[in-house]
């Protein structure tokens, strides 16, 4: 029990620590929730759901066992692997890679805490993927949740040259998750480090073949299967409609708070 | 001399620096090295980078302002004409603007001119973004929204149109000879034109692909469901004989009827008066066409068009026509019995004419000579050495 405490507190630690960061080093102007609060209240609406660990109650979302039934812990062959990629693995079967699927759901459990946290503060959340199967579902599904999706052809200055690619004053992504991490020639999407580079935080599914080491989250796991590609996308969409339903509810006690 | 002067005073620190380094640790903290910078002072810097800035932006508040005075202004305008501002419309604009500037540059688009800002000012795409900085459209940022989300909504298309003929199949009410669109007599639209349409470029490649997407909506047996979508991005071609003007049929106190057209080839012009009175005459300049045409090249060509249409004997042809020599001579007059007979003759009769040549203007015109050549074509001799 003391060893299931300990992640969490640290959990708990990280999470305010690297989101307080994340919005100082941000260099661009960041959203109006994470501004100066000017009342006490608007204060707590924000600071307090990073004093939990589960705020959302994001483990009653999934379990290990969806996700084997997902197909998640099928990575690919022994000879496309990823030396990054080894800690992850369980072990092989018949050449085939298999991901450890106990590490996948801490990192999927803290990526979706994380996600909720920013969708919670109205950040804005960009769905990369560059696999055209799942282009379509990936788009939809930004688009239900009212966040953004780029599934196409990733221009190079998207989001290091942002003044010029749209106009000055544009406001960038505050997170970007990668349904795959790799681009159509199996060379790592030049997303990644480019959010990198902008003090983005990312959050990558990464299979067996794929480089685990610029993402701020990576979740090891199957991005080849539909099942489990459709998994995933059924999970931040009801990560990000509770946490924004979550917020809306905090306003409005708010507002009649205020009122009273 | 400032750096000269610079040098002499970092000698100085060097020199209290080397010093303090045989005192103890706390001498050095209060004689700090200073860095020497060398100061860029060329102009490139404080120059505006015109190149860079791109085209000239105007803010809203601008353009409202320049709309408010255009509309005073043409309230003054109008009391200036002695007209009603109320009724005052562009065209009045124009009108009194060219009369009081009368200006007689050739080109149009120097002289002066009182528009509407909207039309002076370039289209500027409005800001995409809410006052959170929240963009409105979830695709904004791949650079091309309207593009990608017309991409993503034929595809959304294509996979309902699966799933209802799934369903169709489920239910045993499957049917492969389904209405089909009529595409005939349409094209797809030109690049340019989707451009328009979406306000954005695409690239070569792009339109290729938006193309095959729908050509693939297209191949798919329930595709008259989305009939409405699709001919957004077909255009109609004109029928070609449509655009021919027909000359009226007009009466002779006799009754007789006839028609007046005009031709034209080279220099000639040639004006015919084809009457419906039975004989078959043809009189061009108030002579038998045998002595203005000798030649039978020259007959056959004011024949043409009667013999096409099988009334060669019905027609009385009276002509006049100047400039040129008789080959032209004769073409124009056939183009001018041809725009005649088009008032006697049935639709189909007109189009089996335009697409036998006989309604086309023949624009062959002489070309002119050039300087350095002997004339339009022919070179000076060639000489080696």
């Amino acid at each position: 029990m003391a060893a299931g405490v300990l992640p969490r507190v640290r959990q708990v630690l990280r999470s305010p620590r690297l989101v307080s960061a994340v919005f100082s080093c941000h260099g661009q102007t960041f959203s109006s929730a994470a501004a100066a609060p000017d009342t006490a209240a608007t204060e707590k609406i924000l600071n307090f759901p990073l004093t939990q660990p589960d705020y959302f109650h994001l483990s009653e979302l999934f379990t290990i066992k969806d996700l084997f039934e997902a197909r998640v812990h099928l990575g690919h062959k022994k000879g496309c692997r990823h030396r990054l990629m080894e800690p992850y693995l369980f072990g092989s079967r018949l050449d085939t890679d298999i991901i450890d699927l106990e590490q996948t759901a801490e990192h999927l459990q803290r990526a979706l805490n994380f996600t909720a946290h920013v969708a919670y503060r109205g950040g804005i959340i960009l769905f990369v993927s560059r696999r055209r199967q799942f282009g379509h579902l990936i788009e939809t599904t930004a688009r239900e949740c009212g966040e953004y999706a780029h599934t196409r052809y990733w221009k190079g200055g998207l989001l290091t040259n942002a003044s010029i690619q749209y106009s000055p004053g544009v406001r960038l992504p505050d997170l970007i998750l990668f349904f795959s991490t790799l681009n159509n020639v199996f060379q790592q999407h030049v997303g990644i480090r480019d959010a990198a580079k902008m003090n983005i935080p990312t959050m990558g599914i990464v299979d067996s073949n794929c480089n685990p080491s610029l993402i701020t989250y990576p979740v090891p796991g199957n991005d080849d299967t539909p099942v489990a590609m459709e998994m995933y996308c059924r999970l931040f969409k009801m990560t990000i409609n509770r946490a924004k339903d979550k917020r809306r509810q905090m306003e409005l006690l708010k507002g009649i708070s205020a009122s009273v | 001399m400032a750096a000269s002067g610079c040098r002499g005073v970092r000698s100085i620190l060097w020199k209290y620096g080397s010093c303090g380094k045989n005192f103890c640790l706390s001498r050095s903290k209060t004689v700090p090295q200073l860095p020497v910078r060398q100061i860029c002072v060329s102009s490139s810097l404080w120059k505006k980078n015109l190149a860079a800035a791109g085209p000239q932006k105007f803010t809203q508040e601008f353009i409202d302002k320049q709309v408010e005075e255009f509309e005073i202004g043409k309230r003054h305008l109008a009391n200036m004409m002695g007209e009603d501002p109320e009724t005052f419309t562009q065209e009045d604009i124009d009108r009194s603007i060219a009369y009081l500037f009368p200006s007689g540059l050739f080109e149009k688009r120097a002289r002066p001119v009182m528009k509407h800002p909207d039309e002076i000012f370039p289209k500027q795409t409005a800001v995409q973004w809410d006052a959170e900085g929240r963009p409105f459209h979830f695709l904004f940022y791949t650079g091309r929204q309207s593009y990608y989300s017309l991409l993503h909504d034929v595809y959304e298309k294509i996979l309902a149109m699966e799933r209802h003929q799934d369903k169709m199949r489920n239910k045993g009410l499957f049917a492969s000879e389904t209405k089909q669109i009529l595409l005939t007599g349409s094209r797809w639209q030109l690049k340019e034109e989707i451009e328009e349409y979406l306000v954005e470029n695409i690239s070569d490649h792009g339109y290729m692909r938006l193309i095959q997407l729908l050509e693939k909506l297209l191949s798919m047996p329930y595709c008259s469901l989305e009939e409405d979508f699709i001919l957004k991005f077909r255009k109609q071609l004109e029928v070609q004989s449509s655009k021919h003007e027909i000359p009226a049929l007009q009466h002779d106190p006799q009754g007789v009827a006839f028609s007046v057209a005009d031709g034209r080839r080279k220099t000639a012009k040639a004006s015919i008066t084809l009457r419906d009175s039975g004989s078959g005459n043809i009189t061009i300049n108030g002579r038998n066409y045998l002595h203005c045409f000798p030649l039978l090249q020259d007959r056959e060509q004011l024949m043409f068009p009667l013999h096409f249409v099988g009334m060669l004997g019905r027609f009385d042809v009276e002509g006049s026509v100047e400039g040129s020599g008789h080959s032209a001579q004769a073409g124009a007059l056939r183009l001018a019995i041809s725009r005649a007979l088009l008032s006697f003759v049935s639709e189909g009769e007109v189009e089996r004419m335009r697409q036998a040549g006989l309604l086309t203007a023949d624009p062959r015109i002489r070309e002119r000579k050039k300087p350095g050549q002997e004339g339009a074509r022919k070179k000076f001799t060639w000489k080696k050495r």
